[in-house]
Protein backbone atom coordinates (compact mmCIF):
# COMPACT_ATOMS: atom_id res chain seq x y z
CA UNK A 1 0.00 0.00 0.00
CA UNK A 2 1.11 3.86 -0.65
CA UNK A 3 0.16 6.73 1.67
CA UNK A 4 -2.37 9.18 0.76
CA UNK A 5 -0.97 12.23 -0.88
CA UNK A 6 0.37 14.69 1.53
CA UNK A 7 2.11 18.30 2.02
CA UNK A 8 5.63 18.03 3.76
CA UNK A 9 6.78 20.58 5.99
CA UNK A 10 9.81 20.77 7.79
CA UNK A 11 9.65 23.59 10.65
CA UNK A 12 12.87 25.05 11.93
CA UNK A 13 11.99 25.49 15.32
CA UNK A 14 8.86 24.15 18.05
CA UNK A 15 7.27 27.56 17.35
CA UNK A 16 6.83 27.04 13.67
CA UNK A 17 6.55 23.31 14.18
CA UNK A 18 3.31 24.48 16.41
CA UNK A 19 2.43 27.36 14.32
CA UNK A 20 1.89 24.84 11.15
CA UNK A 21 0.08 22.22 13.51
CA UNK A 22 -2.51 25.18 15.05
CA UNK A 23 -2.79 25.85 11.81
CA UNK A 24 -3.70 22.29 10.06
CA UNK A 25 -5.98 21.26 12.65
CA UNK A 26 -7.03 17.57 12.49
CA UNK A 27 -5.92 17.65 9.18
CA UNK A 28 -2.47 18.11 10.24
CA UNK A 29 -0.61 15.33 11.86
CA UNK A 30 3.43 15.57 13.38
CA UNK A 31 5.90 12.74 11.75
CA UNK A 32 9.44 12.30 14.54
CA UNK A 33 11.10 8.65 13.20
CA UNK A 34 8.12 7.82 11.84
CA UNK A 35 8.48 3.94 12.65
CA UNK A 36 5.34 3.77 14.07
CA UNK A 37 3.21 6.42 11.78
CA UNK A 38 5.20 5.10 8.34
CA UNK A 39 3.31 1.72 8.79
CA UNK A 40 -0.04 3.39 9.96
CA UNK A 41 0.30 6.12 6.95
CA UNK A 42 1.25 3.25 3.90
CA UNK A 43 -1.87 1.41 5.67
CA UNK A 44 -3.53 4.33 5.36
CA UNK A 45 -5.15 4.01 8.56
CA UNK A 46 -4.07 7.67 8.91
CA UNK A 47 -4.84 9.64 5.99
CA UNK A 48 -3.20 13.35 7.21
CA UNK A 49 -2.80 16.31 4.56
CA UNK A 50 0.03 17.64 6.17
CA UNK A 51 2.99 16.17 7.87
CA UNK A 52 5.25 18.22 9.67
CA UNK A 53 8.52 16.42 10.47
CA UNK A 54 10.08 17.37 13.73
CA UNK A 55 13.21 15.52 12.86
CA UNK A 56 14.71 18.63 12.15
CA UNK A 57 14.24 21.01 15.31
CA UNK A 58 17.43 21.21 17.08
CA UNK A 59 15.88 21.51 20.64
CA UNK A 60 14.22 18.27 20.16
CA UNK A 61 17.61 16.23 19.46
CA UNK A 62 19.15 17.71 22.62
CA UNK A 63 19.61 16.13 25.64
CA UNK A 64 20.04 18.00 29.13
CA UNK A 65 21.86 16.37 32.22
CA UNK A 66 21.25 17.91 35.73
CA UNK A 67 21.68 17.04 39.34
CA UNK A 68 18.79 14.83 39.69
CA UNK A 69 17.52 14.37 36.54
CA UNK A 70 18.00 13.71 32.56
CA UNK A 71 15.76 16.02 30.00
CA UNK A 72 15.34 14.12 26.80
CA UNK A 73 14.22 15.65 23.63
CA UNK A 74 11.31 14.44 21.96
CA UNK A 75 13.44 13.20 18.93
CA UNK A 76 16.26 11.42 20.81
CA UNK A 77 16.31 8.17 19.01
CA UNK A 78 16.13 4.53 20.89
CA UNK A 79 19.92 3.99 19.50
CA UNK A 80 21.38 6.71 20.93
CA UNK A 81 20.08 5.42 24.06
CA UNK A 82 20.92 2.19 23.28
CA UNK A 83 24.57 2.85 22.57
CA UNK A 84 24.64 4.97 25.40
CA UNK A 85 25.03 8.26 23.32
CA UNK A 86 23.03 10.31 25.60
CA UNK A 87 23.15 9.95 29.61
CA UNK A 88 21.08 6.96 31.24
CA UNK A 89 19.62 8.07 34.43
CA UNK A 90 18.74 4.95 35.18
CA UNK A 91 22.20 3.41 35.64
CA UNK A 92 21.46 0.73 32.57
CA UNK A 93 17.91 0.12 32.73
CA UNK A 94 17.01 2.56 30.00
CA UNK A 95 19.90 0.96 27.90
CA UNK A 96 18.78 -2.23 28.14
CA UNK A 97 15.34 -1.28 27.40
CA UNK A 98 15.93 0.63 24.52
CA UNK A 99 18.22 -2.57 23.11
CA UNK A 100 14.77 -4.41 22.99
CA UNK A 101 12.88 -2.46 21.74
CA UNK A 102 12.18 -3.54 17.63
CA UNK A 103 15.24 -3.62 15.64
CA UNK A 104 18.12 -1.58 14.98
CA UNK A 105 17.14 -0.09 11.65
CA UNK A 106 13.78 0.82 13.65
CA UNK A 107 15.85 1.88 16.53
CA UNK A 108 17.65 3.96 14.48
CA UNK A 109 14.90 6.14 13.33
CA UNK A 110 12.27 5.71 16.08
CA UNK A 111 12.27 8.31 19.36
CA UNK A 112 11.50 8.12 22.89
CA UNK A 113 9.20 11.45 22.26
CA UNK A 114 6.99 9.79 19.18
CA UNK A 115 7.08 6.52 20.83
CA UNK A 116 4.97 8.13 23.72
CA UNK A 117 2.85 10.28 21.88
CA UNK A 118 1.70 7.73 20.00
CA UNK A 119 0.81 5.90 23.04
CA UNK A 120 0.55 2.39 22.41
CA UNK A 121 0.26 0.48 25.17
CA UNK A 122 2.28 -2.66 24.31
CA UNK A 123 5.05 -0.01 23.63
CA UNK A 124 7.80 -0.38 26.46
CA UNK A 125 8.46 3.55 27.22
CA UNK A 126 4.99 4.28 28.09
CA UNK A 127 5.50 1.30 30.51
CA UNK A 128 9.13 2.13 31.82
CA UNK A 129 8.68 6.23 31.87
CA UNK A 130 5.61 5.23 34.57
CA UNK A 131 7.91 3.23 36.61
CA UNK A 132 10.08 6.00 36.49
CA UNK A 133 8.03 8.97 37.30
CA UNK A 134 9.02 10.92 34.32
CA UNK A 135 7.61 14.12 33.30
CA UNK A 136 6.29 14.80 30.16
CA UNK A 137 6.80 18.37 28.71
CA UNK A 138 4.47 19.57 25.96
CA UNK A 139 3.98 22.96 24.18
CA UNK A 140 1.75 24.43 22.51
CA UNK A 141 0.31 28.06 21.25
CA UNK A 142 -0.31 28.99 24.84
CA UNK A 143 3.18 28.39 25.64
CA UNK A 144 4.63 24.82 28.14
CA UNK A 145 3.02 22.86 30.60
CA UNK A 146 4.36 19.75 32.16
CA UNK A 147 2.50 16.27 33.00
CA UNK A 148 3.11 13.69 35.34
CA UNK A 149 3.51 10.79 33.28
CA UNK A 150 0.65 9.17 34.63
CA UNK A 151 -1.42 12.38 33.37
CA UNK A 152 0.18 12.32 30.41
CA UNK A 153 -1.00 8.92 28.96
CA UNK A 154 -4.97 8.48 29.34
CA UNK A 155 -5.82 5.76 27.33
CA UNK A 156 -5.39 3.11 24.01
CA UNK A 157 -3.48 5.27 21.92
CA UNK A 158 -4.15 8.39 23.86
CA UNK A 159 -2.95 11.22 25.51
CA UNK A 160 -3.51 14.65 26.97
CA UNK A 161 -2.24 16.28 24.45
CA UNK A 162 -4.38 19.12 22.47
CA UNK A 163 -4.37 19.41 18.93
CA UNK A 164 -1.94 21.82 17.99
CA UNK A 165 0.29 20.74 20.84
CA UNK A 166 3.67 18.82 20.89
CA UNK A 167 5.99 16.51 23.01
CA UNK A 168 8.86 18.31 23.35
CA UNK A 169 10.79 16.51 26.15
CA UNK A 170 10.94 13.78 28.87
CA UNK A 171 12.17 14.88 31.97
CA UNK A 172 13.40 11.21 33.74
CA UNK A 173 14.65 11.54 37.63
CA UNK A 174 18.38 10.23 37.88
CA UNK A 175 17.54 6.53 40.20
CA UNK A 176 18.70 6.56 43.52
CA UNK A 177 22.27 4.62 44.20
CA UNK A 178 20.10 2.16 46.55
CA UNK A 179 17.11 1.94 44.02
CA UNK A 180 16.26 -1.34 41.88
CA UNK A 181 14.24 -1.53 38.95
CA UNK A 182 13.05 -4.99 37.15
CA UNK A 183 11.29 -5.54 33.58
CA UNK A 184 9.81 -8.17 31.61
CA UNK A 185 7.50 -8.06 28.67
CA UNK A 186 6.65 -11.40 26.48
CA UNK A 187 7.22 -11.16 22.70
CA UNK A 188 6.17 -13.81 20.75
CA UNK A 189 8.85 -13.30 18.28
CA UNK A 190 12.02 -11.34 19.14
CA UNK A 191 11.31 -7.65 18.57
CA UNK A 192 7.60 -7.73 18.09
CA UNK A 193 5.19 -5.79 20.26
CA UNK A 194 4.63 -7.59 23.59
CA UNK A 195 1.54 -9.23 24.81
CA UNK A 196 2.23 -8.51 28.49
CA UNK A 197 4.61 -5.98 30.30
CA UNK A 198 5.60 -5.77 33.92
CA UNK A 199 7.73 -3.38 35.90
CA UNK A 200 8.83 -3.18 39.05
CA UNK A 201 10.82 -0.34 41.02
CA UNK A 202 11.63 -0.33 44.53
CA UNK A 203 13.68 2.61 45.87
CA UNK A 204 13.98 2.91 49.79
CA UNK A 205 15.43 6.20 49.12
CA UNK A 206 12.23 7.63 48.21
CA UNK A 207 10.11 5.46 50.25
CA UNK A 208 8.93 4.42 46.67
CA UNK A 209 7.48 1.04 45.55
CA UNK A 210 5.52 1.15 42.21
CA UNK A 211 4.59 -1.43 40.00
CA UNK A 212 3.40 -1.35 36.48
CA UNK A 213 1.37 -3.74 34.15
CA UNK A 214 1.59 -3.03 30.17
CA UNK A 215 0.32 -3.86 27.20
CA UNK A 216 -3.04 -4.15 28.36
CA UNK A 217 -6.21 -2.06 25.99
CA UNK A 218 -5.46 1.40 27.78
CA UNK A 219 -2.89 3.56 29.54
CA UNK A 220 -0.09 1.24 31.32
CA UNK A 221 -1.52 0.56 35.49
CA UNK A 222 0.50 1.63 37.75
CA UNK A 223 0.42 0.31 41.40
CA UNK A 224 1.41 3.59 43.35
CA UNK A 225 1.87 1.09 46.57
CA UNK A 226 3.49 -1.80 45.60
CA UNK A 227 5.08 -3.01 48.87
CA UNK A 228 2.85 -5.78 49.24
CA UNK A 229 3.01 -7.13 45.75
CA UNK A 230 7.06 -6.81 45.66
CA UNK A 231 7.74 -8.15 49.38
CA UNK A 232 5.58 -11.08 48.41
CA UNK A 233 4.58 -11.52 44.92
CA UNK A 234 2.19 -14.27 45.36
CA UNK A 235 -0.52 -15.64 42.63
CA UNK A 236 -3.08 -14.57 44.15
CA UNK A 237 -1.67 -11.22 44.37
CA UNK A 238 -0.52 -10.86 40.75
CA UNK A 239 -3.80 -11.82 39.69
CA UNK A 240 -5.40 -9.16 41.33
CA UNK A 241 -3.07 -6.66 39.64
CA UNK A 242 -3.70 -8.12 36.99
CA UNK A 243 -7.79 -7.73 36.88
CA UNK A 244 -6.58 -4.24 38.41
CA UNK A 245 -5.46 -3.77 35.01
CA UNK A 246 -8.64 -4.34 33.47
CA UNK A 247 -7.45 -8.12 32.46
CA UNK A 248 -10.17 -9.80 34.24
CA UNK A 249 -12.44 -11.75 31.92
CA UNK A 250 -9.17 -12.92 29.75
CA UNK A 251 -7.21 -15.56 31.35
CA UNK A 252 -4.66 -15.77 28.94
CA UNK A 253 -3.79 -12.82 29.14
CA UNK A 254 -4.80 -11.97 32.79
CA UNK A 255 -2.37 -15.19 33.75
CA UNK A 256 0.56 -13.65 31.42
CA UNK A 257 0.47 -10.43 32.94
CA UNK A 258 0.60 -12.01 36.41
CA UNK A 259 3.63 -13.72 35.13
CA UNK A 260 5.87 -10.92 33.65
CA UNK A 261 4.77 -8.86 36.84
CA UNK A 262 6.18 -11.95 38.72
CA UNK A 263 9.23 -11.68 37.04
CA UNK A 264 9.68 -7.85 36.64
CA UNK A 265 9.65 -8.33 40.96
CA UNK A 266 11.99 -11.50 40.72
CA UNK A 267 14.46 -9.23 38.87
CA UNK A 268 14.54 -6.59 41.21
CA UNK A 269 17.20 -9.04 43.30
CA UNK A 270 19.47 -9.19 40.33
CA UNK B 1 5.46 18.39 -5.59
CA UNK B 2 8.76 19.20 -3.21
CA UNK B 3 12.17 19.20 -3.97
CA UNK B 4 15.08 17.54 -2.56
CA UNK B 5 18.58 17.37 -2.69
CA UNK B 6 20.77 14.29 -1.20
CA UNK B 7 23.47 12.27 -1.51
CA UNK B 8 22.90 8.69 -3.01
CA UNK B 9 25.73 6.11 -3.01
CA UNK B 10 27.83 9.32 -2.73
CA UNK B 11 26.58 11.16 -5.65
CA UNK B 12 24.61 14.34 -5.84
CA UNK B 13 20.54 13.78 -6.58
CA UNK B 14 18.23 16.92 -6.91
CA UNK B 15 14.47 15.73 -7.75
CA UNK B 16 11.51 16.62 -7.77
CA UNK B 17 9.40 14.04 -5.31
CA UNK B 18 5.35 14.07 -4.21
CA UNK B 19 5.97 14.24 -0.32
CA UNK B 20 4.18 10.74 -0.32
CA UNK B 21 6.84 8.90 -2.02
CA UNK B 22 8.63 6.82 0.00
CA UNK B 23 12.57 6.39 -0.21
CA UNK B 24 12.65 2.99 -1.90
CA UNK B 25 9.81 3.64 -4.09
CA UNK B 26 12.29 6.77 -4.83
CA UNK B 27 15.16 5.03 -4.99
CA UNK B 28 13.58 2.03 -7.49
CA UNK B 29 11.32 4.76 -9.96
CA UNK B 30 13.38 7.49 -10.20
CA UNK B 31 16.90 6.22 -9.79
CA UNK B 32 16.25 2.50 -11.32
CA UNK B 33 18.47 1.54 -7.99
CA UNK B 34 16.62 -2.03 -8.02
CA UNK B 35 18.32 -3.58 -5.54
CA UNK B 36 16.50 -2.22 -2.73
CA UNK B 37 13.46 -5.00 -2.71
CA UNK B 38 9.88 -4.17 -0.93
CA UNK B 39 8.15 -6.78 0.75
CA UNK B 40 5.90 -5.64 3.23
CA UNK B 41 6.05 -2.23 2.68
CA UNK B 42 4.97 -1.50 6.50
CA UNK B 43 8.39 -1.77 8.29
CA UNK B 44 7.99 -5.47 8.59
CA UNK B 45 10.04 -7.88 7.02
CA UNK B 46 13.12 -5.93 6.51
CA UNK B 47 13.93 -6.31 2.42
CA UNK B 48 14.07 -2.79 2.43
CA UNK B 49 16.75 -2.15 4.76
CA UNK B 50 19.94 0.19 3.41
CA UNK B 51 21.71 2.84 5.25
CA UNK B 52 20.50 6.14 5.83
CA UNK B 53 23.49 8.97 7.13
CA UNK B 54 25.40 5.67 7.66
CA UNK B 55 22.62 3.78 10.09
CA UNK B 56 20.65 1.12 8.94
CA UNK B 57 17.18 1.95 8.13
CA UNK B 58 13.76 0.54 6.49
CA UNK B 59 13.02 2.86 3.10
CA UNK B 60 9.62 1.52 3.05
CA UNK B 61 8.68 4.04 6.30
CA UNK B 62 10.77 6.62 5.56
CA UNK B 63 9.74 8.96 3.26
CA UNK B 64 12.02 10.76 0.31
CA UNK B 65 11.34 14.15 1.27
CA UNK B 66 12.28 13.56 4.93
CA UNK B 67 15.87 12.50 3.24
CA UNK B 68 16.52 15.81 2.10
CA UNK B 69 19.79 16.57 2.77
CA UNK B 70 20.49 13.07 3.81
CA UNK B 71 23.06 10.47 2.65
CA UNK B 72 21.89 7.19 1.60
CA UNK B 73 23.61 4.09 0.61
CA UNK B 74 22.09 1.17 -1.29
CA UNK B 75 23.43 -2.58 -1.95
CA UNK B 76 24.60 -1.31 -5.11
CA UNK B 77 26.82 0.84 -3.06
CA UNK B 78 28.75 -2.07 -1.57
CA UNK B 79 30.86 -3.68 -4.64
CA UNK B 80 34.44 -2.50 -3.36
CA UNK B 81 33.46 -2.73 0.46
CA UNK B 82 35.71 -5.31 1.74
CA UNK B 83 33.21 -6.10 5.05
CA UNK B 84 30.57 -6.22 2.33
CA UNK B 85 33.00 -9.26 0.28
CA UNK B 86 33.86 -11.09 2.81
CA UNK B 87 29.86 -11.46 3.40
CA UNK B 88 29.36 -12.01 -0.23
CA UNK B 89 31.51 -14.79 0.18
CA UNK B 90 30.46 -16.23 3.26
CA UNK B 91 26.63 -15.99 2.10
CA UNK B 92 27.48 -18.32 -1.01
CA UNK B 93 30.11 -20.56 0.88
CA UNK B 94 27.37 -20.95 3.58
CA UNK B 95 24.36 -21.09 1.71
CA UNK B 96 22.82 -17.64 2.73
CA UNK B 97 20.24 -17.33 0.32
CA UNK B 98 18.13 -18.68 -2.10
CA UNK B 99 15.26 -16.84 -3.79
CA UNK B 100 17.49 -13.69 -2.67
CA UNK B 101 14.74 -11.43 -1.71
CA UNK B 102 15.48 -10.80 1.46
CA UNK B 103 19.33 -10.78 0.64
CA UNK B 104 20.27 -6.83 0.01
CA UNK B 105 18.11 -6.64 3.42
CA UNK B 106 20.02 -8.86 4.86
CA UNK B 107 23.90 -8.46 4.03
CA UNK B 108 23.21 -4.25 5.31
CA UNK B 109 21.82 -5.89 8.72
CA UNK B 110 25.00 -8.39 8.82
CA UNK B 111 26.99 -5.80 7.86
CA UNK B 112 25.89 -3.64 10.97
CA UNK B 113 26.26 -6.69 12.92
CA UNK B 114 30.10 -6.95 12.27
CA UNK B 115 31.08 -3.01 11.88
CA UNK B 116 29.03 -2.65 15.59
CA UNK B 117 29.08 -6.03 17.37
CA UNK B 118 32.18 -7.83 16.73
CA UNK B 119 31.85 -9.69 19.38
CA UNK B 120 28.43 -11.13 19.10
CA UNK B 121 27.59 -15.13 19.77
CA UNK B 122 24.90 -17.11 17.95
CA UNK B 123 22.43 -15.46 19.82
CA UNK B 124 22.84 -11.91 19.67
CA UNK B 125 22.98 -12.67 15.94
CA UNK B 126 19.85 -14.08 15.85
CA UNK B 127 18.38 -11.18 17.74
CA UNK B 128 20.05 -8.54 15.69
CA UNK B 129 18.48 -10.96 12.36
CA UNK B 130 15.16 -10.68 14.05
CA UNK B 131 13.99 -7.48 12.14
CA UNK B 132 14.39 -9.16 8.51
CA UNK B 133 12.60 -11.87 7.34
CA UNK B 134 13.58 -14.72 5.05
CA UNK B 135 11.19 -17.35 3.91
CA UNK B 136 13.98 -19.71 1.66
CA UNK B 137 16.73 -20.75 4.82
CA UNK B 138 15.77 -21.23 7.91
CA UNK B 139 18.52 -18.55 8.57
CA UNK B 140 20.65 -21.36 9.59
CA UNK B 141 23.34 -20.78 6.34
CA UNK B 142 22.93 -16.85 7.62
CA UNK B 143 23.79 -16.65 10.78
CA UNK B 144 26.90 -19.23 9.99
CA UNK B 145 27.58 -16.73 7.15
CA UNK B 146 27.72 -13.84 9.53
CA UNK B 147 29.69 -15.80 12.51
CA UNK B 148 32.28 -17.12 9.66
CA UNK B 149 32.99 -13.26 8.95
CA UNK B 150 33.03 -12.57 12.74
CA UNK B 151 35.72 -15.41 13.55
CA UNK B 152 37.48 -14.84 10.43
CA UNK B 153 37.92 -10.84 11.18
CA UNK B 154 38.54 -11.92 14.94
CA UNK B 155 41.28 -14.19 13.82
CA UNK B 156 43.35 -11.75 12.06
CA UNK B 157 43.07 -8.92 14.41
CA UNK B 158 45.38 -11.30 16.61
Amino acid sequence: MKAVAFDYARPRDVAEAVRLLAEGGDRAKCMAGAQSLGPMLNLRLVQPELIVDLRHIEELRATEDSADAVTFGACVTHSEIEDGRVPDPTRGLMREIATNIAYRAVRNRGTIGGSLAHADPAADWPSVLNLLGATVIAAGLGGRKNFPIGKFLTGLFETALQPGEILVGICVPKLPARARCGYWKFCRKTGEFPQAIGGALDDPERGAARAVIGATRGAPYVIGDARALINSPDEARLLAAADAAGLEGDSYSRKLHAVALRRAIERLAA
Amino acid sequence: MTRISLLVNGKPVKAEVEPRTHLADFLRERLSLTGTNLGCEHGVCGACTLEIDGAPARSCITWAVACDGASVRTIEDFDDDPVMAELREAFTAEHALQCGYCTPGMLVTARDIIMRLPDADEARIRKELSGNLCRCTGYMGIVRAIRCVLDERKAHAR
